[in-house]
């Protein structure tokens, strides 16, 4: 159920490889609503993988699944709603 | 009817498809935590949204090497995480408690990076008053920060029991359920980290 360890290997790779990709995003300083998007599905792309794999919650029965995912997606769309209420009319 | 074809009628029962890693408790745990993050990150985003200006300005300030440093020590620790688990599903417990302290020495890791971080804030007049963008900076990663000690404390839990062979095919509720708890606290971070530290 837990996989293999050269999934688990790769899957750490893609996770560390995005973790550069936003402390690059970091460093040049960019900025904007495409950028925010961007670091929110990135985030959620990572996120997503630790709960589906590292979590096993592939496996799991689909309500568990849901609701762990769910809140990884509810808590950046409200952190959209409120970066788009503090962006200049 | 010979019994045969009344076996061949009679479906077999459906081989158990499910499974959530770890004890149903810790999942409720996980999820009550979530929610409790979740509403913290909503909260500072909203806060955020009424002073846009000064909390891009002042996340400027904050150490963003260090932070992208810690999520990588946190990925690493979860993945070795899995690793022990995965040893301990295949008897080795001794390759298990291995990859195990091997996640501890990340998680010292975030610690230390942590406590040098807040030292180099505090020498900055960093402080829960000292504005809305480092309270929130200070209350969040601390909150995290502590999560990450209690995380600690499962994984040298996790370390004796797997030294101790407790863990292997059939008892594996034990491990999962530590590796459960610790991925939670590296997935708080997964979005704590752009949230707070890069995006502007």
């Amino acid at each position: 159920m837990h996989g293999s360890a050269a999934r688990a290997t790769l899957l750490w790779l893609v996770l560390v490889a995005a973790t550069l990709l936003t402390w690059a995003v970091g460093e040049r300083g960019s900025a904007g609503p495409h950028v925010a998007a961007l670091l929110a599905v990135v985030s959620c792309v990572k996120g997503g993988m630790v709960i589906l794999d590292f979590m096993v919650l592939r496996h799991a029965p689909p309500m568990w699944r849901a609701l762990t995912l769910g809140w990884l997606v509810l808590t950046w769309a409200l952190i959209g709603l409120a970066y788009w209420n503090g962006m200049p009319t | 009817m010979n019994t045969a074809s009344a076996t061949a009628l009679t479906p077999a029962p459906p081989a158990a498809q499910y499974r959530l890693a770890g004890d149903l408790a810790i999942w409720i745990f996980i999820l009550a935590e979530l929610l409790a993050f979740g509403v913290f990150f909503a909260a500072y985003a909203f806060t955020r949204a009424n002073h846009v200006e000064l909390f891009d300005a002042e996340q400027r300030a904050l150490h963003r090497d260090v932070g992208a440093l810690n999520t990588a020590l946190l990925l690493t620790a979860s993945y070795f995480v899995v690793r022990a688990v995965q040893a301990a599903e295949r008897f080795a417990a001794r390759a298990s408690s291995h990859w195990l302290l091997g996640a501890m020495v990340c998680g010292a890791g975030f610690i230390v990076l942590k406590l040098f971080e807040y030292g180099a804030a505090f020498d900055q007049g960093v402080s829960l008053s000292s504005s809305p963008f480092h309270m929130f900076y200070l209350s969040l990663t601390f909150f995290h920060f502590m999560h990450v000690i209690l995380g600690m404390v499962i994984l040298a839990a996790l370390w004796f029991g797997a030294r101790a062979g407790r863990y292997q095919p059939g008892d594996m509720n034990g491990m999962e359920t530590g590796a459960a708890y610790w991925h939670m606290v590296d997935l708080v971070w997964l979005i704590l980290f752009p949230l707070v530290y890069v995006i502007h």
